[in-house]
C-alpha cells in the first residue's frame, strides 16, 4: 500500500495536515513524514525514525546541525535520514525535534536536538542501518500536502 | 507469486525466459508454496538482476527469496568483468558479510539445563547487544586499519580467538583486497566503539540443541551429536558496513548515469567491475568483510570465554563460519570453461561441495558446513555443500526462513512479553533489552525454515546435515 494513502495506527496524530507513519516493508520498516512543505514532511519522516529505534519521551537537550546536498529533493531526503542515522550512531543519542531549511531541491541544512541514548528508558527497539532508495517518495499531493517516505534499512 | 507466471522445468526450479531487457534468465529454486509465498517484486528484480552487463549464466532466486533493494534477498548473479560486468553495492546489501558462525561443545543439554539461567544472564553481560550497548573494544585509527586488513586473524592475534579458528572461516579468516584507505572516515568513526557488539534487529547469539541428525556421517566430521549443544552467532560488519553501504549505493546511483548504465531501478545502482568506483568499492567491501569477521571471531571469544567459565573443561571448537552479504571473486566452471567470476550472494550463502580446495583438510571429503538461521522460537539447520551444486547457482544456498510479517504487523501482533513468556515455558530463554525487539522478532513473523531447507536440498543446492533447537537466544 503507498505511504500516501495508508494512515496506520502508528503514527503520532490522528490524520492531520501534518504528521508522520510506519509503513509496512518486509523484514525492514518504512517511514513516511507529511505536512504543508517538503521542509515539514522531512521533519516528520524524521520523528518516524526517531520512532523505529524509541516510543519513550526524547528530551531536546543537546543540539546539532549538519548541511548535506543531493542532485535530487527525493534523494536529499535519504541524506538527511542517513546524517541522522550517523549522528545517533556516532553521538549514541536519540534525537526527538528536528528543523529543516531548503536551499532549492538540493541543499538542506538541518537541526536536531535530542539526549544521549539511555537504554533503561528509551528502551531501544532496533538500530537503522541506512535509509534506502525503496519506496523513495518526495511529492506534492494533489491537496497540497507534501509528502516525504522511504524505508530504512534496520 | 503466480507459478503460472513462471516456466515450471521441476518441482523446485522455475525459470523466467529472458524477455525485454534480460540478458539471460531468471532461475527460482523453491517448492510451489515457497513461490506462492513470494512477493511479485522478487520477480521484478530478479530480472532486473538479469539485464545488468557482464552477467554469466542466470540470474539466481533461492528458496528464502524476498523483496530487497535492487536484488531480491536470496539473490545470487555472477559478473564477468571482461565482458563489461558490474559490482553493485546493493547486490551485497548494508550489513556486509553478514554472516552465521557455529561452535561445537560436547556439553549434553541436560548439563546445560542444570546452569541454563545462570548461563543466560552470564551470556546477556558477556555479548554486548542491541543498540546503546557499549563494547569494551576502542580502536585507534591504526588499530582500525590492522583490523579492516586482517580480518579475524587480527582478533586472534590481539588474544580475542584460537588460532585454530581461522581454518573454518571463510577465506581463512582474512579477505584479500581489502583497502582501509577506500573506506571513509565516516565509516570509521561510526566503528571506533562497535567491535565485538551483536547489534540488533535479526541478529542473535543462541545456544542450540542437536535435536535431530539427517546425514549422520558428515554429522560426525562436523562434531554434530544428538542431544548436545552449539554456540550460534548471527551478526555483521556493524556500522562500518552499514555506512560503507550507504556511501557507495549514492556513489554509484550518480556513476551510473555516467557509466552508460541503464538502471531498470536505481536501487540496481552498481558500476563496472574495472572502473575506478567499482575498484573502490571493491576495495571497501572486502574491508567491511574483515570487520564482520573479525566481529564474530571476537564475539565467539566472549562466547567461548564464558561457557568454559561454566564448564571448565569443555572444548568449544568452531564449526564453521558463513558470510551472507558478500561479491567474491571465485573460479568456476561455466561451459566446460573455466572463468573468473565476481559473484554477488545478498542473503545467500556461499556452499562449496566435496573436494574443494578452498576447504580445510579435514572437511573437503564431505564439503562445506552451510549455516542457516532461524529465528528465536524455531529451528536452525547445518547443511553441507554437495557435488552438482556449482552449476546451479555457482556453489550457493539459502541463508535463513525469511520473514513472514512485517516487523510492523509484527509489533502489532505480538507484545514482547508475551513472547518471552511464552518461549520461556517452552524451555527458551530469551534475554533482550527490547521487548519490542522481541515482538518485531517474534517466530510467527518469519516463514518455515524447514521448508526452505528441504526445499533447497531437493533442488541440489546443499543438503540437511542437522537441525539445531535453540534454547537460549540473546538478541539486542
Amino acid at each position: 500500500m503507498s505511504p500516501a494513502e495508508n494512515i496506520g495506527p502508528q503514527q503520532a496524530n490522528p490524520p492531520s495536515d501534518i504528521g508522520w507513519e510506519h509503513f509496512a516493508h518486509d523484514a525492514d520498516i518504512g517511514v513516511c513524514g507529511w505536512g504543508p512543505s517538503p521542509e515539514k514532511a522531512f521533519e516528520q519522516a524524521a520523528l518516524a525514525l526517531t520512532r523505529i529505534v524509541t516510543d519513550q519521551e526524547v528530551r531536546p537537550l543537546e543540539e546539532v546541525k549538519i548541511v548535506r546536498t543531493a542532485p535530487e529533493l527525493d534523494l536529499l531526503l535519504v541524506e538527511w535520514l542517513n546524517a541522522i542515522i550517523f549522528e545517533m550512531a556516532t553521538r549514541s543519542m536519540v534525537f526527538g525535534r528536528f528543523e529543516v531549511s531548503l536551499d532549492g531541491t538540493q541543499c538542506l541544512a538541518g537541526r536536531m536536538w535530542g539526549e544521549k541514548l539511555d537504554v533503561a528508558r528509551h528502551l531501544p527497539a532496533v538500530e537503522p542501518k541506512g535509509a534506502t532508495y525503496t519506496a523513495l517518495r518526495v511529492a506534492r499531493m494533489p491537496n497540497g500536502r507534501w509528502i516525504a517516505a522511504c524505508v530504512i534499512d534496520v | 507469486m503466480d507459478p503460472a507466471r513462471l516456466t515450471k522445468l521441476n518441482d523446485v526450479t522455475w525459470q523466467i525466459a529472458p524477455t525485454g531487457a534480460m540478458r539471460v534468465p531468471a532461475i527460482i529454486y523453491a517448492d510451489e508454496a515457497l513461490i506462492r509465498g513470494m512477493d511479485d517484486k522478487v520477480a521484478e528484480q530478479a530480472s532486473n538482476v538479469a539485464s545488468l552487463p557482464g552477467i554469466v549464466g542466470a540470474s539466481f532466486v533461492m528458496p528464502d527469496a524476498h523483496w530487497g533493494y535492487g536484488f531480491p534477498i536470496g539473490g545470487v548473479a555472477a559478473f564477468d568483468a571482461e565482458m563489461g560486468g558490474v559490482v553493485s553495492a546493493g547486490g551485497v546489501g548494508f550489513d556486509i558479510s553478514c554472516g552465521v558462525r557455529t561452535m561445537t561443545t560436547g556439553i549434553p543439554l541436560a548439563e546445560i539445563e542444570r546452569v541454563k539461567v545462570a548461563l543466560a544472564d552470564s551470556l546477556a553481560r558477556a555479548i554486548p547487544a542491541g543498540l546503546g550497548s557499549e563494547g569494551a573494544i576502542t580502536l585507534d585509527a591504526r588499530e582500525m586499519d590492522a583490523m579492516l586488513t586482517g580480518g579475524a586473524a587480527w582478533a586472534v592475534e590481539r588474544g580475542w580467538g584460537e588460532p585454530e579458528d581461522l581454518g573454518r572461516i571463510e577465506e581463512a579468516g582474512r579477505m584479500e583486497g581489502a583497502r582501509p584507505d577506500f573506506v571513509s572516515a565516516r565509516a570509521k568513526e561510526r566503528q571506533r566503539h562497535e567491535m565485538g557488539t551483536l547489534g540488533s534487529g535479526n541478529h542473535y547469539l543462541e545456544i542450540q540443541v542437536v535435536d535431530a541428525i539427517f546425514a549422520p556421517a558428515v554429522a560426525e566430521v562436523f562434531r554434530l551429536a544428538l542431544g548436545e549443544v552449539v554456540v550460534t552467532i548471527h551478526c555483521g560488519s556493524r556500522g562500518l558496513g552499514h555506512q560503507i553501504g550507504t556511501e557507495f549505493l549514492k556513489e554509484m546511483v550518480s556513476t551510473a548515469q555516467a557509466a552508460g548504465l541503464k538502471l531498470p531501478d536505481r536501487e540496481l545502482a552498481c558500476a563496472p567491475i574495472l572502473s575506478e568506483v567499482g575498484q573502490r568499492y571493491l576495495g571497501a567491501m572486502r574491508a567491511a568483510i574483515n570487520c564482520a569477521l573479525a566481529n564474530r571471531e571476537i564475539l565467539g571469544h566472549f562466547a567461548r570465554r564464558t561457557i568454559k567459565h561454566f564448564f571448565p573443561e569443555a572444548a568449544v571448537p568452531l564449526l564453521f563460519d558463513v558470510s551472507h552479504n558478500t561479491c567474491k571473486v571465485e573460479q568456476h566452471q561455466v561451459n566446460g570453461k573455466l572463468r573468473e567470476l565476481y559473484v554477488h550472494r545478498k542473503g545467500a550463502t556461499r556452499a562449496f561441495g566435496p573436494g574443494h580446495p578452498a576447504l580445510p583438510a579435514e572437511l573437503r571429503d564431505v564439503g562445506q558446513p552451510v549455516l542457516i538461521g532461524g529465528s528465536m522460537g524455531t529451528a536452525s539447520y547445518v547443511l553441507v555443500g554437495v557435488e552438482g551444486s556449482e552449476k546451479l547457482a555457482f556453489s550457493s544456498a539459502c541463508h535463513g526462513a525469511g520473514r513472514a510479517m512485517s516487523r510492523y504487523a509484527a509489533a502489532k501482533t505480538w507484545s514482547g512479553r508475551q513472547i518471552v513468556d511464552e518461549l520461556a515455558a517452552r524451555g527458551i530463554l530469551v534475554r533482550s533489552p527490547s521487548l519490542r525487539g522481541v515482538a518485531e522478532e517474534a517466530p510467527g513473523a518469519y516463514k518455515d525454515v524447514g521448508e526452505v531447507v528441504y526445499a533447497a536440498e531437493r533442488a541440489g543446492l546443499a543438503r540437511r546435515v542437522a537441525r539445531l533447537r535453540p534454547v537460549i537466544c540473546i538478541k539486542g
